[in-house]
């Protein structure tokens, strides 16, 4: 009997696990925008004295992680599991990341929606008595992912108006099976929707209705209403994704309007960095998370925040064979008191 | 949500993606691809004065802005005047050299055969087998039409 | 006025180019590829050489004008050296430009590297 699920796609957990430190490294850029103050590392060249953009993110994220874990007082030998992904071919930076950690690592691919998929699969491995501490973390970085995914960097193109710009930084967090919050305690797992947006430079119109299906089951499978929330944030709808998923949710019959942010567009100051739509890439909920959620939680200014990280799951292969893209978007409730 | 099909959901995305600035970009295009043709007469113009022939003046005109284009591509430089310049960037003999630069140098790393050579076509590659492909046609077709 | 005539004539196949962008999701590699063959085919009917004659180089700087070239040095090698000219003709009279792109580009690879945009 699985005693600990709600409803259809929300699991309580039943003995929340606490975050007890998050911890964040990111970009030039990102460290210009808004949230700068809540950043624990402000990069000044995004090479970091590495050889390729590719070794400069496997850093960001290893230095990341050492740093969360060091924040909490313990080393990595303490942790028992790290959990994380990012979005190069093959997850290579969170893979060269373990090899430096030497901890026992479940490899993730979730794109942009990694955050919440590890802090729910650490959460629950926590809940269940397999781990007394892990860590769960992502990254990304503009200059790996753009090579990737788009066009060399020196080429003269003009991004499109639904373009995002994907954030260089990585985001770790620590949890603990005790600790003095703030607690996960519930834990909605997306479907994949699809709804046959092709463009991959619309993420945000390619992710919303996950985010606007998982969010809506969450309310659904809780009881919770939109007003039991101080925030609710999506990890990277950014402009045209956000516009879409409010009067959608607007349709199901709940208004989010009060509560509702995204990490894309908290991260960028999108007229002066000129990032056109927002901010995106793993890195992007997982650093809005660790800085300004976490700290503003801490200082008791939010109390009950719904984290939902949404990721759009296509590769430049499949865009080019004409395939949709299919994403995805898993919400973690954050607590700062457990009932 | 369920009840909407997919043709109804990406009508409704259209609605809500901004247009981009029509106007500003086509100006923006017309001065950047206009400028860039003006240095092109201006270079016509310093080699005809040198008593060369029409076709070595094309022949040189080309070389001259390929290594113009390749230059401010290495510099860094060409792909903000692209930002800017859209198509005015892209369409001109310099576009095409900041397409076969920028993956050349993008792909150093990855080394100088499957990286710097192999990837140097990405964008250029289809330019050549689209010009060189339908170009041959075009001469055959004339000897063709013109036997008869 | 022939640099009048040349902005002018460069700038509007650039305007068209531009306004392709923005109204499809076609990539600048689609419209370069498309403007080629344009040229191609306008360069093999003929009606490139008047525009070439009014505007210069408004007209050969854009990527039209190498299809444009690739057609004409086709058609020269046709009427020259019959079926073989016809597959020589064009790259030989667009080499010069190939090889200094291929050329510069690696050059150019090996002495610089990308950065990240800001």
């Amino acid at each position: 009997m699985a005693i600990k699920r709600v409803g259809l796609q929300t699991v309580k957990l039943s003995n929340p696990p606490s975050i007890i430190s998050g911890a964040t490294i990111v970009g030039p850029k990102e460290g210009e925008g808004p949230l700068k103050e809540y950043f624990d590392l402000i990069l000044e060249d995004d090479m970091w004295g590495q050889e390729s953009f590719e070794k400069a993110e496997a850093k960001i994220q290893e230095e990341a992680i050492k740093l969360a874990i060091s924040k909490a007082n313990l080393s990595p030998n303490d942790i028992q599991y790290l959990f994380s992904g990012d979005l190069l071919n093959q997850i290579i930076s969170s893979s060269y990341t373990a090899r430096q950690l030497e901890i026992p690592y479940f490899g993730l691919y979730g794109a942009c929606s990694t955050m919440t998929e590890s802090l729910s699969l650490g959460a629950m491995i926590i809940d269940g008595g397999f781990a007394d501490k892990v860590v769960c973390a992502t990254s990304s970085h503009f200059s790996s992912a753009e090579r990737q995914f788009r066009f060399p960097l020196e080429y003269g193109s003009q991004r499109p108006f639904t373009s995002q710009w994907t954030v260089t930084g990585a985001g770790a967090t620590v949890l603990s099976a005790t600790g003095n919050g703030p607690y996960i305690t519930y834990i909605t797992t997306g479907k994949i929707k699809d709804y046959g947006i092709k463009d991959a430079n619309n993420m945000g119109g390619a992710m919303a209705p996950a985010a606007i299906d998982t969010i809506s089951q969450h309310f659904k499978d809780t009881g919770y209403s939109p007003k039991d929330y101080d925030l609710i944030i999506t990890g990277d709808l950014a402009l045209v994704g956000k516009r879409i998923l409010l009067d959608l949710m607007k349709r199901e019959g709940y208004d989010l309007s009060e509560v509702y942010s995204d990490c894309g567009l908290k991260i960028f100051d999108g007229e002066k960095q000129d990032t056109h739509a927002g901010g995106s890439g793993c890195g992007c909920a997982a650093v809005v998370f660790n800085g300004y959620i976490y700290k503003e939680m801490l200082k008791r200014n939010l109390n009950r925040v719904l984290l939902v990280a949404t990721g759009a799951l296509h590769s430049p292969l499949s865009i080019l064979q004409g395939e949709s893209i299919p994403a995805i978007a898993h919400a973690v409730t954050i607590d700062n008191l457990v009932e | 949500m369920d009840k909407m099909t997919n043709k109804d959901y990406q009508k409704f995305v259209e609605e809500k993606i901004p247009k981009p600035i029509y106007l500003k970009n086509a100006i923006n295009a017309f001065l950047i691809g206009g400028l860039i043709c003006t240095l092109g007469q201006v270079i016509r113009n310093i080699l005809f004065s040198y008593n060369l022939d029409e076709k070595t003046v094309a022949i040189g005109t080309s070389i001259i802005l390929i290594f113009l284009g390749s230059l401010l591509t290495g510099l860094g430089i060409y792909d903000k005047i692209g930002k800017h310049g859209g198509a005015g960037a892209t369409v001109p003999i310099t576009g095409f050299a900041n397409s076969i630069v920028s993956p050349a140098m993008e792909f150093k790393r990855e080394g100088f055969i499957f990286g710097v050579a192999a990837r140097m076509f990405i964008i250029a590659g289809p330019v050549l087998v689209y010009g060189v492909g339908s170009s041959v046609i075009m001469g055959i077709l004339y000897i063709i039409l013109t036997k008869r | 006025m022939e640099y009048l005539k040349a902005f002018l004539v460069g700038g509007s196949i650039c305007v068209i180019g531009q306004i392709i962008l923005d109204r499809t999701k076609l990539t600048p590699a689609h419209i370069l590829v498309g403007f080629l063959i344009i040229g191609v085919i306008l360069g093999g009917i003929g009606w490139y050489e008047p525009l070439v004659k009014f505007g210069e180089a408004g007209a050969t700087v854009p990527i039209s004008g190498f299809g444009y070239t690739l057609s004409r040095g086709s058609i020269e090698g046709a009427k020259a050296k019959g079926i073989i000219g016809a597959f020589t003709g064009g790259l030989e009279a667009a080499a010069g430009g190939i090889a200094a792109a291929i050329l510069f580009g690696y050059i150019m690879a090996v002495v610089s590297n990308p950065k990240t945009k800001d």
